[in-house]
């Protein structure tokens, strides 16, 4: 099997498993528990939190444990803008946003709230002037994401915070889910309130992910109840989750340090290898995250070619996978301006530190077959 | 090019006479100490200077430990090159532009080696040109520059710093014997050993614990808070006296108002005995003048009636905005506001008295002896030693 997929999801690595499973077994308690075997959850989930900051050089005080980035980024943005909607009730977010970016701003929408979607250019990147003459006088929230899932751009999150330093009544938010591991980014000082991360895209477990929440922020929260989390995140901590996160963590930092020369490589090997297939354009930018390679093959339905390779055990998607299942266009490449043809034909392989040349090697290989074989067809 | 040390000053060090050398070499020790999990990194001495050499190692883990360690006045990323013009002006160059925050700067030169062919004015004149020259921002400020580019050129090497980092202050601890830590939970007691600390002194800690009253969780907060304290200097000891029994018999011997009395006169009795055996020659506690009844004049010149060792009380005259921003400073506020009940809170009278009379509580304290049950608590310590090392829990071990 070759999984080129790591973008929709990543194979949870057997240690973060296994640190799931451990804590599932000995710590059960539940950390409000105020007996000792509560006392110790507690401590743990205390810990972890501990471990979390210092991996992200923030304060323990300003890690949410989450469900995943869905979660995270409508706790971020729904809790803005239901906490300060006295305040003003502007939000400015792109037009290639992940869905639970851009549909939680369209559900604000019809609360009364007003979002300013701002364009891409045909890299896939939004404009810092932009940005700033978006800004206005009642703007609560500027939310924008590192990485974008699709195309893999990279948006100028540092001149973004700069300009958000100077707007101290509005608050920034980013999507990290798609750049943690893969493209560093420095919290600290950043001019960013809140940065939404999930554990299932770095090798570790489905339904774990957490929210940093800049100390001082307040957020109105999504779920009420015993008040954990801070009162952000009411309800029974995932201890398991959390500690199994900050284990997956700490192993995509170690990777990351280590192997982002090859993934760079792949990648870059990925593109000559694509480029030079006739028939192929590339919609990944040439700055781009080092792992997401987005391409089209006009002509082609992308799911014949799916199904293709697929069966040659060789996983890549179409588009993002939280939208694969509607299989009209990608608003994504639409919005950098490619026509319908290349929207409508896109396929994108996203690696992992994981992946080796030789995969790559036998997937170009592959896909050139296919791309034979199936314009037979199609003539 | 990169910083290959860093330079200590230890600056009320260097007026202890005689002693100086007993404190060095501890303070050195202590550096050491706090050092182990980085083995490649090395504390050395030479010349009346202490160097931290790094060995490859990033140099901001180690600035993180040292700048809180007691006795040192002040550090500053050092390089070392050879005796050389080219190397001299790229190091300085290097040491400007990795600082941060600064605009303004100004070069000095310490000329040591007089075989240099560079004078130390020519010098000085020529590393601020090449400086100036090569950047785009900075601009010379004699007088109060942000930052000062120091080159010392010695026998051996050229050794240039540049940014100067506060160190903690202070002497090194372990270099003024023992105290004894009376440790509750609350906000001030750990302010009040830090400062102790910070004056030399070695902490062990005792803590009354009540069970059932209270939970295990009290308890853990106070090893929390003692480990805290341990980023500040060695490992520490706590000693966990159980003292339901004798706690207890107090309110019940005592009339309402004289049982807490009586109960703080218990804490230091057992606390004395506990320096006797260990050897340790005062206490300390966080008592603040005022703040409750137990801290009036009246009431401390009452419970301090059955001691005759030395009470330090670092926070005596502080006000409670003071403390709570030393808390904040020493990351222990949040720890002490956990809200779980200690010795102190349960049992209370509704009205303590803050004028306690001696004879009285002499008095009642004469009705019942509660000799047998200080022996008792005495002999149920339970020792519990907590250190920065090894921070991870045994239990925890691998799950991160």
């Amino acid at each position: 099997m070759i999984y080129l997929d790591n973008s929709a999801t990543t194979k949870p690595h057997p240690d973060v498993l296994q640190s799931f499973q451990a804590v599932s077994t000995s710590f059960f308690a539940n950390p409000s528990s105020i007996h000792q075997l509560g006392g110790q959850t507690e401590k743990l989930l205390l810990k972890s939190k501990e471990q979390a900051a210092a991996l992200l050089q923030v304060r323990n005080d300003e890690i949410i444990f989450t469900s995943g980035g869905t979660e995270g980024n409508n706790i971020a943005i729904k809790g803005i803008a239901l906490q300060h909607q006295g305040r003003g009730k502007h939000i400015i977010t792109t037009e290639i946003e992940h869905p639970s970016v851009y549909e939680a701003c369209k559900s604000l929408e019809t609360l009364g709230f007003k979002v300013t979607y701002l364009p891409v250019n045909e890299h896939g990147v939004v404009s810092v002037k932009e940005v700033e003459r978006a800004i206005q006088q009642d703007t609560i929230l500027i939310s924008i994401m590192y990485v974008n899932n699709e195309i893999g751009s990279i948006q100028p999150i540092e001149e973004i915070g700069e300009l958000a330093k100077k707007h101290p009544k509005l608050f920034f938010h980013v999507d990290y889910v798609q750049g943690l591991g893969k493209v560093p980014l420095t919290l600290e000082n950043s001019g960013i309130d809140l940065c939404t991360m999930s554990g299932h895209k770095i090798h570790g477990l489905k339904g774990t992910g957490l929210l940093y929440c800049r100390n001082g922020v307040k957020l109105f929260p999504l779920f009420h109840g015993g008040d954990q989390e801070h009162k952000i995140r009411s309800g029974t901590e995932n201890l398991a989750g959390a500690v199994s996160l900050v284990k997956a963590l700490r192993l995509i930092k170690e990777r990351e340090a280590k192997g982002s020369k090859e993934l760079a490589y792949l990648h870059h090997y990925l593109r000559e290898e694509l480029l030079a297939i006739d028939g192929v354009s590339i919609n990944t930018p040439e700055q781009s995250a080092p792992h997401i390679m987005n391409f089209s093959i006009p002509g082609l339905k992308p799911e014949v070619m799916i199904h293709t390779l697929g069966k040659q055990g060789i996983f890549i998607s179409t588009k993002s996978a939280c939208s694969s299942k509607d299989l009209d266009e990608s608003r994504i490449i639409r919005a950098c301006g490619f026509p319908a043809d290349r929207s409508k034909s896109a396929l994108r392989v996203s690696l992992s530190y994981d992946n080796t040349l030789e995969e790559i090697k036998l997937f170009i290989s592959k896909l050139k077959e296919a791309l034979t074989q199936l314009k037979e067809v199609m003539e | 090019m990169e910083y290959d040390h860093i330079l200590i000053r230890y600056g009320e060090l260097a007026l202890k006479g005689k002693n100086r050398k007993k404190f060095v070499d501890k303070l050195q020790q202590n550096i050491q100490h706090k050092l182990t999990d980085f083995p490649d990194v090395k504390v050395k001495r030479t010349q009346g200077r202490m160097f931290i050499l790094l060995n490859g190692q990033a140099p901001e883990p180690i600035m993180d430990k040292v700048k809180n360690i007691f006795g040192i006045h002040s550090l500053s990323l050092a390089i070392k090159v050879e005796n050389e013009l080219e190397t001299i002006k790229e190091a300085a160059l290097f040491a400007l532009t990795n600082a941060e925050k600064i605009n303004t700067f100004k070069v000095t030169v310490k000329r040591i080696n007089k075989g240099f062919p560079v004078r130390s004015q020519e010098l000085t004149q020529m590393l601020g040109g090449h400086l100036l020259s090569n950047t785009e921002t900075f601009t010379v400020d004699v007088h109060q520059p942000d930052i000062e580019v120091k080159v010392e050129i010695r026998q051996e090497a050229t050794y240039i710093t540049s940014s100067v980092v506060r160190g903690a202050g202070g002497l090194p601890v372990g270099t003024s014997d023992k105290t004894l830590l009376l440790l509750s939970g609350g906000i001030d007691s750990p302010v009040a050993g830090y400062l102790a600390m910070k004056r030399g002194v070695q902490i062990e800690a005792i803590h009354f614990e009540s069970p059932p009253f209270t939970s295990e969780r009290a308890k853990q907060k106070v090893i929390d808070l003692a480990e805290k304290l341990t980023k500040f200097g060695p490992s520490i000891k706590i000693h966990i006296v159980p003292f339901t029994k004798l706690q207890q018999r107090i309110f019940q011997e005592t009339p309402d108002g004289y049982g807490m009395t009586v109960m703080r006169r218990m804490m230091l009795r057992i606390s004395e005995r506990v320096c006797q055996k260990e050897n340790i020659l005062s206490m300390t506690t966080g008592e603040n003048l005022g703040q409750v009844a137990s801290q009036t004049m009246t009431s401390m010149n009452t419970i301090n009636e059955v001691t005759n060792y030395p009470i330090i009380r670092p926070l005596i005259t502080m006000d409670k905005d003071e403390i709570i921003n030393i808390s904040h400073a020493i990351d222990t506020f949040d720890i002490s506001i956990r809200p779980y009940e200690d010795c102190c809170t349960i049992f209370v009278p509704k009205a303590p008295k803050t004028k306690p009379k001696k004879d009285r509580v002499n008095y009642f304290e004469s009705k019942f002896d509660y000799e047998p049950l200080i022996q008792e608590a005495l002999e149920g310590i339970e020792v519990i030693r907590v250190s920065d090392q090894n921070k991870a829990e045994d239990a925890f071990e691998g799950l991160f």
